[in-house]
């Protein structure tokens, strides 16, 4: 009964957002939409991939990672290099964009096992900002000067991304390997004692979440027209983790709901940057202190429309 | 000589690094937590020091002590206001708020003075050269690691003989223990983020005279670094801050001497990687088992 009722929401919920997609489409095409609020929506799906990819790290499997930017960057390196350099179509610079950014997540995902809370945010922070220097100091990719991109972003990508995106990590997070991601947040040793292989799922979790990363790069890459190490330091890590922070440590549909809201406010104060970052930093600061597990906590939105005591297998417990 | 040379340059870095990294490792071993805004208080002791040698026209140990209490006021102000509240929280949330803090303080200054670099003047400290057996010491260098050393010992001092120092101790080794025993817990804390972030403000204006150039985003980089020196001597240990910013100090000169000061930057997160993957008690800590 319960499975045929979730195929439902399923259904619906994907046929909701192609009807999105369609509306959204028939307005860009008819001409309606203007580049700027096109612009804004490609950023607004972009942002979403990343705080989903990182939610898959920090709200569910609970490993505090700082070093998003590092795979953002990855990603779009790589695909920039496939289109630009190598003339491969689009489809598999989005591909490789996000296997080299998850080949990136094993790479620091596998030293990460030994490492737990803070000193595992540093090593994620050192990460990112190796591989900015790293970029920073390759003539082939253009070094600090940055590598020109073609413009082949587009609502049809970014709307597949994100929706893929989505489907992916919400199966992924209730199936047999969520639940023992979510067992780790919630105590490492002891689901460790219960016969969790937490490496394996910490390492699983990184890959994973590094890959749409990754993929989030690839748009992101082309949807500028330049690309340069200094657009991925640590403040873009930060910028990605105030989407999870205040979606919810846990909450999937808080993520999406979060990058939303933020990609929006961060639109309208595009020329004031110092307000933006104040404005990001005073609710980062206000939220740990009254709210700290954020807007949605780990419930869904989806929660929320069911009836009492329908939620009461929800945890209850937030993140870490 | 051109080896020793660098190796003294290494030095003078390197005790700019431990200043900072003996305020995170204060801090860490006190609350566990890792106070990003560290490196921003370092920020603000070097623009304190850089007003007060050209507006108020003072020389340089005025313009140090100035900076040192400036900043200590402003760590504890800092601790009493964003980090007391989550005394109980989780660690991630008081992560969370430290980057938070970090980054209301760099571009709250931002939005306060512009972000326009200043200059040092230059001559605030002597700046003669010494030849000693070939190798040319600039006075300035000597200086900044005299400044460097004595304020370690004074810190050495404080903690092994006052009773503060002793409080400190008490505190960072069990709290709830030391509550019990008629410790004030809230002002030891307050004392530590006091104490940490005068060294961190007198690193400020050590780093802007050597350096000559200060903006707000100064603290950032530095004070990553200073971390990974306290992470490599061992956090939470007082003479592994010291060691690790000497030896990261030397460890950057060498690599810049080998002709990849490019690659300076990546190689301190390399060794922080390396250290806490090989050593993450790092060099003087205990390994400690956990339980469950």
């Amino acid at each position: 009964m319960t499975t045929i009722k979730r195929a439902k929401g399923f259904w619906l919920s994907i046929s909701l957002s192609l009807i999105f997609f369609a509306i959204v489409q028939v307005l860009i095409g008819g001409g309606s939409l203007n580049p700027f609020y096109q612009n804004t929506l490609m950023f607004i799906g972009i942002n979403i991939i990343l705080a989903a990819s990182l939610h898959l790290i920090i709200g569910i499997t609970g490993q505090f990672s700082i070093g998003h930017a590092g795979f953002l960057a990855v990603g779009a390196y790589a695909s920039a290099v496939m289109t630009m350099k190598l003339n491969m179509p689009f489809t598999l610079a989005l591909i490789v964009g996000g296997l080299a950014a998850a080949l990136a997540g094993l790479i620091i995902g596998i030293p990460s096992l030994r490492l737990k809370g803070d000193y595992l945010a540093i090593a994620t922070l050192g990460f990112g900002e190796i591989v900015r220097i790293v970029l920073l100091n390759i003539d082939y990719v253009g070094g600090a000067s940055g590598m020109q991109v073609s413009h082949l972003t587009t609502w049809p990508w970014v709307f597949a991304s994100v929706l893929v995106t989505i489907i992916v990590i919400r199966n992924f997070t209730s199936s047999t390997h969520g639940r023992a991601c979510i067992s780790i947040r919630e105590d490492e040793t002891a689901a460790d004692s219960m016969g969790i292989n937490t490496t394996y799922y910490k390492v699983v979790a990184f890959a994973i979440g590094a890959f749409f990363a990754g993929i989030a790069g690839a748009l992101y890459a082309h949807n500028f027209y330049i690309i340069q190490p200094s657009n991925f330091g640590f403040l873009k890590s930060f910028d990605i983790l105030i989407l999870v922070v205040l979606g919810g440590l846990g909450s999937l549909s808080g993520a999406v709901l979060a990058a939303i809201l933020l990609t929006v406010i961060t639109t309208f104060l595009q020329d004031y940057p110092e307000t933006r970052m104040i404005i990001y930093s005073l609710v980062l600061i206000v939220m740990m202190i009254y709210r700290p597990q954020g807007l949605m906590g780990t419930k869904e939105i989806t929660s929320m429309f069911k009836r009492k005591g329908g939620s009461s297998h929800e945890n209850k417990n937030t993140a870490a | 000589m051109e080896l020793i040379q660098q190796l003294i340059n290494g030095v003078s870095l390197g005790s700019i690094y431990a200043l900072i990294a003996l305020g995170y490792t204060m801090v860490y071993g006190i609350v566990k937590l890792i106070n990003f805004a560290h490196g921003d208080v370092f920020m603000v002791g070097s623009f304190v020091g850089f007003y007060s040698i050209t507006v108020l026209d003072l020389s340089f140990v005025p313009a140090l002590l100035i900076s040192m209490t400036v900043c200590a006021l402003f760590g504890v102000l800092i601790e009493r206001i964003a980090y007391k509240p989550l005394r109980n929280a989780t660690r991630i949330a008081a992560l969370i708020t430290a980057i938070g803090v970090s980054l209301l303080i760099e571009y709250g200054f931002i939005y306060v003075r512009g972000a326009q670099p200043e200059a040092y003047p230059n001559d605030v400290l002597p700046t003669d050269k010494f030849d000693i057996f070939g190798v040319s010491i600039n006075s300035q260098s000597i200086l900044i690691f005299g400044v460097a050393v004595v304020l370690m010992i004074i810190l050495q001092i404080i903690v092994h003989k006052t009773k503060i120092g002793k409080a400190m101790r008490a505190v960072s080794f069990d709290a709830d223990a030391a509550k019990l025993m008629g410790i004030n817990v809230n002002n030891t804390i307050s004392a530590t983020f006091a104490i940490g972030s005068a060294l961190a403000g007198a690193a400020g204006v050590i780093f802007g005279i050597y350096y000559i150039k200060i903006e707000p985003l100064m603290g950032v980089l530095p004070g990553l670094k200073a971390f990974v020196a306290a992470v490599l001597g061992g956090i939470g240990i007082i003479p592994g801050a010291m060691v690790g910013g000497l030896l990261l100090g030397v460890i950057e000169a060498l690599v810049s001497a080998a002709g990849y000061s490019l690659w300076r930057d990546a190689v301190a997160f390399v060794v922080l990687i390396l250290i806490l993957i090989f050593m993450p008690q790092g060099l003087f800590g205990k390994n400690k088992k956990e339980k469950v």
